[in-house]
């Protein structure tokens, strides 16, 4: 009895023992070789350049890791170049806090407004829009910064402070200072900084986003039109399921980005080194920001441990993604109903 | 058949439980007067009359391109779904017009069901959310036992649930071709339409799986007004009441060039074109 080709699930091949499965073999012609040689080797390629950022980073900053040992991880203050103590305890709270702020506006916008181009806006309005959401996704985030220093922030203070005397029981939102709210106290915040990170953040979201959402299948938007089905019910039946991995990989794409923000953030914030709840009064910072302020000043050893951070925040971004591609590969974007 | 006794009378019989939700569910009349279509500037069909009878069983029938699945788009708004499509003339169903009556365009698409060429279950949900699909996706409220009453009724008709009792809860996609397209029409049938539309619904499927929805279609006309689309003169002569040719000759937009009572098409066809077609002499 021959096996080949119902071969690959012997444990449902009925009576055919693992002896009889046969390993399909593969001629491939030149080109093909060719070709999955490149691709391969592309492949690789992109391992190796990570291995050698991650590699280079622990290099750089081994020596300050090996003078701070643990305390890299639970001190607060950065002087190691007056001898004193270094550690990223307060700076990537603050890292987290602002990425957390920029998504938590930006994922919200993007999803509406990537929903609004595919399932709503007319047609011509729909190429228009897509044609500016890009075109924000390519300006360069000093603009951005500049824009949000001189025209946002000001404006975000009264806001911060309307957060502050109304939603103060919210830990978040809570502001300790001893001359009550003053809007002094509101323009270098964890908040203002976030706001503007999630400017830049939106566009690249929603791009990702539209364009996963576009390529829903035409087959099952139909199928859910043809039962009655209201444009929310479409959105919600079809377009959600299958672009669920496009949603969650958007958003990655732009946690990422605000992770490793820096002129924005170094434009808005005083930095700050002891960690803290509330993210609207005075005080913030961010690794990306760290190292940009100090790099110029520092000495070997201060550079070392600039190093380090950066590799804390490269680490914190590889886990970011691992996470994210496995939630991703769970969900079924790209697939459709096959016969 | 007014089951308005939603109590579990837990009957696995065939009849027609349909009306669960609309008690007083009956086949509809659809009528079409002068439908003419474009794709941007080009006219694909023109001057197409046809009354489809409550009740009743209409093939259309016609070579490849004549504008068959055109025709049936529009009697159930997908065609306007397609950029650039427009259309001219008038349907009505039992003498309200869908296109400019006071129907919402979702109770139309409800009340007149459609079963693509093409199984597209959806994807991600299982056979049974699949079955319930359009009455999630029209925002209607149901009970528990009236759910499990409606797989059970649906899949039945479907000629699916034999099948698919004890994998109610696999993904949709995890079926055969056969069953998806079957899983479809359960689907439509969830929420009891008054006409069925099928647009060469056994294209992709074998012969047993092919007399199972013929033989459901049969069923459901008591209930069900149905317009079928197909390339098989057998089916046509197996399931249609009446016929409708379809012919575009080159470059001009398709039309119907004979219609009636499906026995006299193939057996006894007035025109010289519909008697060539019927007998395989051309398209
Ligand atoms: N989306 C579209 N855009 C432009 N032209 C279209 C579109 N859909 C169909 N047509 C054209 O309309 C005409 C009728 O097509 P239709 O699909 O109705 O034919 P059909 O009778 O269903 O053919 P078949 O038996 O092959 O399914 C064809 O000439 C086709 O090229
Ligand atoms: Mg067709």
């Amino acid at each position: 009895m021959s096996v080949i080709g119902q071969s690959t699930s012997p444990d449902l091949a009925g009576d055919s023992s693992p002896e009889h499965v046969v390993d399909p073999v593969v001629r491939r012609s030149g080109v093909d070789r060719i070709f999955r040689g490149v691709a391969s080797g592309s492949g690789i390629l992109t391992f190796i350049l990570m291995g050698l950022i991650g590699g280079f980073l622990l290099l750089k900053g081994y020596d300050a890791l090996k003078v701070a040992g643990w305390g890299f991880l639970t001190d607060s203050e950065w002087a190691p170049d007056q001898g004193g103590k270094f550690g990223i305890a307060a700076i990537l709270p603050f890292t987290v806090q602002i990425a957390v702020v920029a998504l938590f506006i930006a994922v919200p916008v993007a999803l509406s407004t990537a929903l609004f181009i595919t399932e709503y806006a007319p047609r011509k309005l729909r190429r228009v829009l897509t044609a500016m959401i890009d075109l924000l996704a390519a300006v360069p985030s000093l603009i951005y910064g500049l824009w949000g220093l001189f025209y946002l922030q000001p404006r975000l203070i009264t806001l911060s402070k309307w957060m502050a005397d109304h939603m103060g029981w919210v830990p978040f939102f809570h502001v300790d200072d001893q001359y009550g709210t003053s809007l002094g106290i509101f323009p270098s915040s964890t908040f203002v900084s976030g706001v503007i990170v999630s400017l830049m953040v939106i566009p690249i979201c929603t791009a990702v986003m539209r364009e996963v959402f576009s390529q829903a299948p035409p087959g099952e938007r139909e199928g859910a039109m043809a039962l009655g089905g209201t444009r929310w019910g479409v959105v919600r039946d079809v377009i959600l399921p299958f672009g669920r991995g496009g949603i969650i990989g958007g958003s990655m794409l732009g946690l990422g980005r605000a992770l490793g923000e820096t002129i924005a953030v170094t434009l808005i914030i005083s930095p700050a080194f002891t960690a803290k709840w509330s993210i609207l009064d005075q005080g913030s910072n961010s690794i990306a920001a760290l190292i940009a302020l100090k790099f110029s000043e520092s000495s070997t050893f201060g550079i070392s441990a600039l190093m380090a951070a950066g590799l804390a925040l490269f680490i914190i971004t590889l886990l970011v993604n691992a996470a994210a591609s496995t939630v991703v590969s769970k969900s079924r974007s790209g697939a459709s109903t096959e016969i | 058949m007014t089951s308005t006794d939603t109590t579990s009378s837990n009957t696995t019989t065939m009849s027609s439980d349909i009306s669960l939700l609309d008690p007083g569910h009956k086949a509809a009349g659809l009528t079409a007067t002068n439908v003419a279509c474009w794709f941007g500037t080009k006219k694909v069909l023109e001057g197409v009359n046809l009354d489809m009878a409550p009740g009743q069983v209409t093939a259309l029938i016609g070579p490849s391109g004549c504008g068959k699945s055109t025709f049936l788009r529009t009697l159930n708004r997908m065609h306007e779904l397609v950029p650039s499509a427009t259309l001219a003339g008038e349907i009505l169903i039992d003498g309200v017009d869908i296109y400019r009556g006071a129907i919402p365009v979702t109770d139309v698409r409800r009340r007149i069901g459609m079963v693509f060429q093409k199984p597209n279950p959806f994807p991600a949900m299982t056979v049974a959310e699949n079955v319930l699909a359009g009455l999630k996706l029209s925002g209607l409220k149901t009970t528990r036992s009236e759910r499990d009453d409606l797989i059970e009724s649906c899949l039945s008709k479907a000629g699916l649930w034999n099948e698919v009792k004890n994998r109610l809860g696999d993904p949709g996609r995890a079926l055969s071709g056969g069953q998806q397209q079957r899983l479809c029409i359960a689907r439509s049938l969830a929420v009891s339409p008054q006409v069925l539309l099928m647009d060469e619904p056994c294209s992709a499927l074998d012969p047993t799986s092919t007399r199972r929805i013929e033989q459901t279609i049969s069923e459901i006309s008591e209930t069900i007004t149905v317009v079928i689309v197909t390339h098989n003169m057998q089916q046509a002569q197996r399931v249609s009441h009446r016929c409708a040719f379809f012919l575009a000759a080159e470059n001009e937009p398709g039309r119907i060039i004979e219609e009636g009572p499906t026995k006299d098409i193939f057996t006894n066809p007035r025109d010289s074109r519909t008697n060539d077609y019927v007998n395989g002499r051309f398209g």
